[in-house]
């Protein structure tokens, strides 16, 4: 098959629009994904406190989770499936010589996504018509499955980040694929742990806040208390426990991608005792309006006040990624990050002194802003690590650029992608709205129009 | 077919089949049964068809789409070459079809969560011609590669005639039908079984005359292929032949067990109809994954992921047929019977 090469002639116009589209198509897609990992474990745990209490308040919270539960993993699934067309025919040059390596851990995602989607229409559908201890087992495939899915799909995107699994012939041919191993590669368990820890913490603050806004416009019942605590502690939790993960994922990003941690700092010259930047815009190789915090990026990535950071000296200049939006995404996840942390331990303190939730406004202000301040967070990691890694897809193998489709007319689909994603947003965010005021409301899973009478 | 052996290859595309023919009978009836949506009437008048509809595929909807999402990841995993052809090749009609998912899927679960008319019959109508365009434009993708209009390399045939051609347009047209008469004949029995005994017959003669109009599209189709698709019309009366044989046999009967009002068999002699037709299409382009260029074989991924997939493809049904299994059962299960009114706890 010889006339399979790795570079594309004539597809330079449509890497524009197939980037942008595969951006906003995941960039929506992975908010979803994240309530999918974490909001099965929340609505479950709920549930379980609300058998073990009696208690009717915790029994409705988690009844209007577990529709909200439903009508997200709907978003999410419709979207996902658009995902997978775009693979194939956004990206034919990865996919094609690619595929055979890193295409496995898809497959198992599909079976994963598959479990969970029954599983998420026997919990929802099952809610008032099996005994609590059937139910509540029913939920733990559906818990399992969500994690296990992200595990294959961080695995596929770790495995961009960092490929092996592969040996390359003197022609640049694929050969030895060996799919098992191109999983586990070294970027696959922080990123991972990093992602599952995100999710929780997006899914956690962002319920929060729905009960917050409502606290703030008074209504501060039994309902709403909990409805903030509940979640609010599992993102708190998360918080802290992210940092740990931080601190090891910029160590395997340093070690497996200097260059992406050189633009996630704006640092330009390869040297050692180097200080951790903070704000500042990248210009003609230099950081300018910078805070520096002395030795600390040695620090942070060496463990050593005085060990060498590879700078983006280090490569051509055509081979380094955007470096100020890449530093800025860096720092506005690090940012928004350590204020929710903050935010977890001013909720910690009060319980640990009061066993209450801070009662001034300020704090249910603060929970009302974190959870578009989480989902921020998350989407600014994670154009890090997408834009970081550019101008490759594969890194260190194949660029961007030669893996994009040379069809004709790929910016049509951008536009509509555009505006698909805008009425689907509207109608999303109007579903969740009348669900959180009370209205009655379905989950897709769910059978509780019966059918009229004939 | 003097002696018979399977490659690796073949037997992981024929577990992606069988993964292509659960999609064509479960999306299939999911889609045709938005297609009868479409087709109810005003707001009023089909109100309790829509109603049927709703209540039969409401809790397996999503379960049933992601099929699809496993042929394709089994497709680019062990037949990258011939994925990423089909891919770019055929972009347009599997970019509308994507989207058509979407509106459909989208628009179906939102409708459930709002009473408001204005905004339900826009859902609704997303819902319903999504269910219509959706099928159709993959039955024009399979028209595309069948028919030969799809050659080997990255965006290497015609993006508007590999899907706009005689083929395409009967692979469209059939998928419709099928898809309507799959959902009319699987509506029959769930309104008998909810005691609806006019919707049911509503649908049975739905049912049997999208098994006429069918049937005339096939004898159509018949002339078309001849002349548009020679290597596949051959490979259909050759190789496939017995295969097409059984589809016609199926199909007589189901229309004969319709005609009985013997529903529960008329599913199954439906099902096993629309399944051969699939088989028969397999049959007659084999041994091609895109004829007449890219055999199966060539297409392949190494050893070493295609056994990966093999393991993980058996161990995967192992766990997912069961869980299927409970699901369908917990739905076919009468409504009447066990099931208190929808909770209202939540306000």
């Amino acid at each position: 098959m010889e006339q399979y090469a790795l570079v594309l002639a004539g597809a330079a116009d449509n890497l524009y629009p197939a980037r942008m589209q595969m951006a906003l198509s995941l960039g929506w897609h992975i908010v979803f994904s994240c309530f999918g990992i974490a909001f099965p474990t929340i609505v479950v745990f709920t549930e379980w406190r609300a058998h073990r209490r009696g208690n009717p308040d915790l029994r409705g919270l988690a009844h209007t989770w577990a529709k909200a539960m439903g009508i997200l993993f709907a978003a999410g699934a419709v979207s996902g499936t658009l995902l997978s067309f775009e693979m194939g025919i956004l990206w034919p040059g990865l996919m094609e010589p690619f595929g055979e390596v890193f295409g496995f851990p898809f497959v198992l995602e599909g079976f994963a996504f598959f479990i969970e989607a029954i599983f998420v229409g026997i919990y929802l559908f099952g809610w008032d018509r099996m005994s609590p201890r059937a139910h509540m087992l029913s939920a733990i495939p559906m818990i399992v499955s969500g994690v296990a899915g992200a595990f294959f799909v961080i695995a596929a995107n770790a495995w961009m980040n960092n490929p092996t699994g592969f040996d390359l012939d003197p022609a640049g041919r694929v050969v030895n694929a060996d799919p098992v191993g191109a999983m586990f590669g070294p970027s696959t368990w922080p990123q991972f742990v990093h992602m599952l820890i995100a999710a929780y913490m997006v899914t956690g603050f962002t319920i929060a806040s729905v009960y917050a806004i409502g606290m703030l416009r008074g209504r501060r019942d039994r309902y709403h208390r909990f409805g903030l605590l509940v979640p609010l502690t599992f993102a708190a939790i998360a918080a802290p426990i992210q940092i740990g993960v931080g601190d090891w994922i910029a160590n395997a990003v340093a070690e497996n991608q200097p260059v992406k941690l050189a633009a996630m700092e704006g640092l330009y010259r390869s040297s050692t005792a180097v200080p951790l930047s903070l704000g500042g815009i990248y210009v003609d190789d230099e950081l300018r309006g910078v805070l520096e915090i002395p030795w600390g990026l040695s620090l942070l990535v060496t463990h050593d006040p005085n060990g060498a950071v590879t700078g983006l000296e280090s490569v051509a200049p055509e081979l380094r990624p955007p470096v100020n939006i890449v530093h800025l995404a860096y720092n506005a996840m690090v940012g928004i990050g350590t204020a929710l942390l903050l935010l977890a331990l001013w909720l910690g303190w009060s319980w640990w002194r009061h066993r209450r939730i801070p009662h001034t406004a300020w704090f249910l202000r603060a929970v009302a802003v974190s959870g578009a301040a989480a989902v921020l967070a998350m989407e600014a990691g994670w154009i890090t690590t997408e834009v970081g890694r550019q101008p490759f897809i594969v890194y260190g193998i194949l660029r961007t650029a030669d893996a994009v489709s040379p069809a004709p007319g790929l910016f049509l689909g951008f536009y509509a992608v555009v505006v698909i994603y805008l009425v689907l947003t509207a109608l999303t965010v109007y579903v969740l709205r009348r669900l959180a005021r009370g209205q009655a409301a379905a989950a897709p899973q769910e059978r509780d129009d019966p059918v009229p009478a004939a | 077919m003097s002696s018979f052996s399977v490659t690796l290859p073949e037997v992981v595309l024929g577990l992606m089949f069988v993964g292509l023919i659960a999609y064509g009978l479960f999306g299939g009836a999911d889609f045709g049964a938005g297609i009868w949506d479409l087709l109810s009437g005003g707001t009023r008048a089909g109100a309790r068809r829509r109603a049927l509809i709703e209540h039969s595929i409401g809790p397996v909807w999503e379960a049933n789409h992601v099929w699809l999402i496993f042929v394709l990841v089994v497709l680019w995993t062990a037949f990258p070459r011939g994925f990423v052809s089909v891919a770019t090749t055929l972009y347009v009609p599997l970019t509308l079809a994507a989207f058509g998912m979407i509106a459909r899927g989208a628009a179906f679960a939102f409708r459930k969560s709002t009473t408001e008319l204005g905004l339900r019959r826009f859902l609704g109508a997303s819902f319903a011609l999504s269910s219509l365009v959706t099928p159709y434009f993959l039955g024009a993708v399979v028209g595309g590669v069948a028919s030969g209009r799809v050659p080997p390399g990255i965006a290497a045939g015609n993006v508007v005639t590999s899907w706009a051609n005689p083929t395409s347009t009967l692979g469209g047209v059939l998928a419709v039908l099928v898809c309507a008469y799959l959902a009319a004949v699987f509506l029959c029995g769930d309104a008998v079984r909810d005691g609806h005994e006019e919707l049911a017959e509503e649908f049975r003669v739905r049912a049997l005359g999208t098994a006429a109009v069918t049937g005339a599209a096939g004898l159509v189709g018949f002339f078309v292929l001849r002349a548009d698709a020679p290597l596949l019309f051959d490979g259909l009366l050759g190789r496939g032949l017995p295969v097409i044989v059984v589809s016609v046999v199926a199909g007589v009967a189901a229309i004969v067990l319709l005609a009985m009002r013997r529903y529960a068999p008329a599913r199954i002699a439906s099902a096993l109809a629309v399944a051969t037709i699939l088989v028969g299409w397999a049959a007659g382009q084999y041994p091609y994954l895109l004829p007449p260029a890219l055999t199966i074989d060539d297409a392949a991924a190494g050893r070493p992921t295609l056994v990966a997939m093999l393991v993980s493809l058996v161990i995967g049904t192992l766990v997912l047929v069961p869980s299927l299994i409970y699901l369908y059962s917990l739905f076919q299960r009468g409504p009447a019977a066990a099931e208190p009114g929808p909770s209202e706890d939540t306000t």
